[in-house]
């Protein structure tokens, strides 16, 4: 083995979209960072559908911004069409999702690495860890070579052992065009991880010069767009539609003809898939009474002519897929250039992880990504992220970052992950999020700004921004708050249409605003001032008056939890000598090892009396 | 360390006992006893004295009782909080009525052990004593866990669970609704969501309103004593009341009426009638008294027949036994202190009787055991604390999700977002939780996924 000269402080394995987030946040605070990756040219790749948000995942991209990451400024750059979905519903549930241009998308985030101080950028297989002693201390690659570094991000993405079918074909590869990574797997295995197998599909690209888009409906999208990043002030690069395509009767017929060859339903493939994102022939099963499946046709990009059709992922043989395919009205000519396929990949059980994303098993070693059963560009890149900033805290010697339920998106995922664990790739959904209310897009700079600049990723220029826009969201506040209008000073006609005839007593502009029927530009008409600020302050505010109540709720629920989630279990606790602890939920603690007492509440099975008896214990240890 | 809010339980065992005490800890103790108890001295409140006054509901101000209420100010209490204990007639219902009336003030019923493990908490008990309080926790759980197992099975839990199935039915259309595009899921099912949530709120209703009418709560179950006049029957009641309470003589005849009296048998709250003796007699009062108990047999829930081992079988036995027919009861043959005189008729061949003498005290033990096995199919548990504070916890959490459900339905008539009306409908979920079980993201996100074609 040759020993490679250089010591970094940080490894980041894979280059994907937890990688490339893991090594910038690393390298940019100031750490010796070196990103090893299979192929140069994928850096970044997307590789299932070319968009970037989305429900739930939009929230994360803000929160990813908002704490110093990149990919929000990259999809602004490189986006050819932005849509805020659930504009019909309420604040906290508004996502954006933007379809990009899958090309540009990689070549932006590779040309950021490759400029970006303290970051060495090279081609590697890693096919092992140097570790001595329960700590980590470099890498081993395919080629021979040791890097050494102090901690070490593993991002592998579906590399692991991957192994792609279509139909009764299989082979083993990364991604469609890309070698899997062999033996890292198998090494984990041997250091103690557990190592599961999980799987996930995509559809065939197709030629958009054999589609009829005239027979289909353009979707296109807001204009003008909106962009993700806090720090984007607008989008100038063209915008293209995208399409609305139906399956039919017939394409379900072609599809169940062809079950008896596919490796799901022949048990070929043992990995499990996500219900969220099932195949076709999933949902042609599942749902027989469903007479037509939904697709988007999403364009790949501005200069090709690939088309993601999403929704019609499938691991049926490719000639079901040309018949299937060409069965759906606008496509009966389609010529597939790159097949459908599923993939089978390796990931460690999330449960062997701290909050911090360092694992349990090897010290100042982090996971991130699909490696913990997630799926997603978006959750992988939440999670690179917080791995980079907390193996930088690590090597300065400085307490790691935990993101609370209460404080983000991704803290709810990692809290998921690592105090249950995950059977199938996790996916975010706002559901998932207890304080679903506090969690909006709209605030993720007000909840994390702060902590990116802390941790050095949010320079002062940004912060400023961002210091200014909070300081006039308090100033107009107080203002509506003091500003009382009197019946009389309001117009016949506007106390007509919001109810308002036969008021008595004046009202303040923030109690108006708190009615349901009234937003913020109507009280333009009351005071003409309020239409000169900016409209974000105003829709911060307006959100922050009329919701009020229900937000003091969750905050008072927060503070409550916040109890628990400050009581630390000591590493390796002993639940064995615990009394009054029956024999399962004992079990249940030993296995899950959660490092607080808010982890130990939410394991399933773990019982009030039980957190009532560790809490006892772990008070009498301290006083002891 | 721990919420510092205020809690409240019954203090004394359930049942029996001339007094009851309630016990309320926490920072808002004194504001609550001061609103339900209406102290005769209207000067100021000193810490560690009792004060007599009335106990009342401060919405009618109807007097429920009266009482005592002694204030221990923080830190000189058990708990080191403010606490306040409440003393009044120990009826069932009615210590329970009192403690509803606290939860309705706005204390949390306490945990198993809660007042104990403040106490360690806040340094008022050592180590030593703590430890000893993890094992009274331990106990209460377990026998908290058979009672909850008990429970399962019954009416009651069966429809708590059948009304949460329709709120996470509910909770499952929001979140589809929020978390899916529209066209995957078509649309927001107003109406489906509509009729879950009258469902779910019917029979909460109803469940409240049976704890009104009070049956379970006041009754528990019933068992009749039932035997010819002279069996024992009375000294059977007293025996199991541990006091003497109806008027036992030698001379037949003696209960004219029937006497009622709650008893807590291994954990279990049991009402036991006490009837007349079953005889042809010219009597009129005693005719009459015959007649009632003949009456009451099936509406009891089990039926002790007694009689008396040192007489032979007679027709006055074969009286009872006949209308016994088709009701579950217990054979139970007194006076074994005495010579054994009677053989049991075929049609009683194939039951072993319950021995006992109400004289001795002897094979009383095993016909509690046999009481206990008749409901609770061989768990018999002592929890007599549990099967009351289970109860007030199951009304307690009811009352709460009634009202989240209220709000819930204002909030959607308001048109207010699906995100925000969902907090609702997870409080009113979180409610029913303290007796179910909480709801987790993914059981509703596999009602989703179950219901819907979701998924691009």
């Amino acid at each position: 083995m040759i020993v490679y000269d250089r010591q970094y402080d940080v490894i980041v394995v894979g280059a994907g979209h937890a990688g490339c987030e893991a090594a910038l946040a690393a390298s940019r605070m100031g750490c010796a960072t070196l990103l090893l990756t299979i192929n140069l040219d994928a850096v970044a790749l997307m590789s299932c559908n070319p968009a970037i948000g989305g429900l739930a995942k939009g929230h994360l991209v803000k929160e990813i911004d908002a704490l110093g990451g990149e990919m929000g400024k990259n999809i602004d750059a490189t986006g050819i069409q932005f849509h805020i979905l659930n504009t019909r519903k309420g604040p906290a549930v508004r996502a954006s999702r933007a379809q990009a241009d899958k090309q540009q998308y990689r070549l932006r985030m590779k040309r950021i690495l490759e400029h970006q101080e303290h970051l060495d950028l090279k081609q590697a297989e890693v096919t092992a860890l140097h570790v001595e002693e329960g700590r980590v201390l470099g890498v081993d690659t395919r080629g021979g070579v040791r890097f050494c570094g102090r901690t070490v991000i593993l991002t592998t993405g579906t590399f692991m052992r991957g192994l792609i079918h279509i139909g009764l074909v299989h082979y083993p590869g990364g991604r469609a065009g890309d070698i899997p990574s062999m033996g890292l797997s198998d090494h984990l295995r041997e250091l103690g991880f557990n190592v599961g197998r999980l799987k996930t599909g995509t559809p065939a690209r197709l030629d958009g010069k054999t589609i009829d888009f005239s027979r289909l409906e353009a979707q296109p999208g807001d204009d003008p767009p909106v962009p993700f990043s806090f720090s984007t002030e607008r989008i100038d690069r063209p915008q293209v539609p995208c399409y609305i395509a139906y399956t039919n009767e017939r394409s379900h017929e072609i599809i169940r003809s062809g079950l008896d060859r596919s490796p799901l339903y022949a048990g070929i493939i043992e990995g499990i898939g996500p219900r969220y994102c099932p195949s076709i022939e999933d949902k042609v099963v599942r749902f027989p009474d469903k007479d037509r499946h939904q697709s988007f046709i999403e364009p790949e990009g501005a200069d090709t002519v690939e088309y993601y059709p999403s929704g019609l992922s499938t691991s049926l043989p490719i000639d079901i897929q040309w018949a299937f395919y060409r069965s759906i009205v606008g496509m009966e000519r389609v010529e597939i250039m790159r097949p459908a396929y599923a993939i089978e990949y390796d990931y460690v059980d999330p449960i062997q992880l701290h909050a911090t994303l360092e694992t349990k098993v090897v010290q100042n070693l982090f996971h991130a990504g699909q490696i913990n059963g997630t799926s997603g560009y978006e959750e992988a890149a939440g999670q690179g992220l917080v791995a980079g900033i907390n193996a930088v805290l690590r090597v300065k010697g400085k307490e790691l970052l935990v993101l609370g339920r209460d404080e983000a998106y991704i803290g709810v995922m990692i809290d998921d992950l690592v105090t249950l664990g995950t059977r199938e790739p996790y996916r975010m959904f706002t559901s998932r999020a207890e304080y679903r209310l506090l969690l909006r897009e709209d605030n993720a700079d007000q909840r994390l700004r702060r902590i990116g600049h802390e941790v050095g990723l949010v320079p002062e220029e940004e912060y400023g921004r961002f210091a200014a826009k909070l300081a006039q969201i308090d100033e107009q506040l107080a203002r509506i708050r003091q500003t009382r209008i009197a019946p009389s000073a309001m117009e016949p006609d506007f106390m007509e249409e919001y109810g308002l005839v036969g008021l008595q007593n004046a009202m303040s502009l923030d109690q108006l605003l708190r009615r349901p029927d009234v937003g913020w530009r109507d009280l333009i008409r009351l005071d003409p001032t309020i239409g000169e600020a900016d409209a974000r302050i105003w829709e911060q505010i307006e959100i922050q008056v009329k919701y009020q109540g229900y937000i003091d709720r969750q905050l008072e629920q927060v503070a409550k939890s916040r109890v628990l989630e400050g009581v630390r279990i000591p590493t390796g606790f002993d639940y064995a000598t615990l009394a009054g602890l029956s024999t399962e939920v004992r079990e249940k603690l030993a296995k899950f090892q959660p490092d607080t007492l808010g982890q130990a509440s939410r394991i399933p099975g773990i019982t009030p009396a039980a957190i009532a008896i560790l809490s006892i214990s772990l008070k009498a240890r301290s006083s002891r | 360390m721990y919420i510092a809010d205020t809690i409240a339980a019954i203090s004394t065992p359930l049942g029996e006992g001339g007094i009851g005490i309630l016990r309320i800890s926490g920072p808002d103790a004194r504001r609550i006893a001061e609103r339900i108890f209406l102290r005769t001295n209207s000067g100021g409140l000193l810490s560690h004295r009792f004060y007599y006054g009335e106990i009342v509901d401060p919405a009618s101000l109807s007097p429920l009782d009266e009482g005592l209420m002694v204030f221990m100010r923080a830190p000189r209490s058990f708990t080191r909080e403010d606490v306040v204990e409440l003393h009044c007639h120990g009826g069932y219902l009615l210590v329970q009525q009192i403690l509803a009336l606290i939860l309705n003030q706005g204390a949390r019923l306490a945990a198993p052990g809660e007042f104990t493990r403040r106490a360690f908490l806040n340094g008022r008990i050592d180590l030593l004593q703590a430890e000893s309080v993890i094992d009274v926790i331990r106990g209460k759980t377990d026998a908290a866990l058979a009672l909850a197992q008990h429970q399962r099975e019954g009416r009651l839990s069966r429809l708590i669970a059948e009304a949460r199935q329709h709120l996470v039915h509910v909770l499952a259309l929001l979140e589809a609704y929020v978390d899916f595009p529209e066209d995957e899921i078509g649309g927001f099912h107003r109406e489906q969501l509509d009729s879950r949530c009258s469902a779910a709120q019917l029979i909460i209703a109803q469940l409240l309103g049976s704890y009104d009418e009070g049956r379970v709560l006041r009754d528990g179950v019933s068992v009749l004593i039932a035997g010819k006049p002279n069996a024992g029957k009375s000294s059977l009641l007293n025996t199991l009341l541990r006091e003497k309470r109806a008027i036992v003589t030698a001379i037949p005849g003696t209960t004219r009426d029937m006497i009622q009296e709650v008893v807590n048998i291994g954990g279990l709250p049991v009402t036991l009638i006490d009837t007349a003796g079953v005889r042809e007699t010219g009597d009129e009062v005693e005719q009459e008294g015959v007649r009632r108990t003949m009456e009451a047999i099936p509406r009891a829930d089990l039926v002790l027949f007694l009689v008396d081992g040192s007489r032979p079988y007679d027709s006055d036995d074969e009286l009872i036994c006949t209308a016994l027919t088709g009701r579950r009861f217990l054979l139970v043959k007194n006076k074994s202190d005495l010579t054994e005189m009677m053989e049991l008729p075929t049609g009683l061949s194939e039951v072993s009787p319950l021995v006992i003498s109400t004289k001795t005290g002897a094979g009383i033990e095993h016909l509690k055991e046999a009481v206990c096995r008749e409901f609770l199919h061989g768990r018999a548990v002592d929890s007599r604390e549990f099967v009351a504070l289970s109860r007030a916890r199951h009304r307690d959490a009811l009352v709460k999700c009634q009202s989240a459900l209220v709000q819930f339905g204002e909030s959607l008539a308001a048109g207010l977002p699906p995100e925000i009306v969902a907090v609702d409908l997870r409080e009113a979920l979180s409610a029913l939780g303290e007796v179910t079980g909480e709801t987790t993201p993914d059981e509703v996100l596999d009602l989703v996924f179950s219901q819907f074609c979701v998924g691009k």
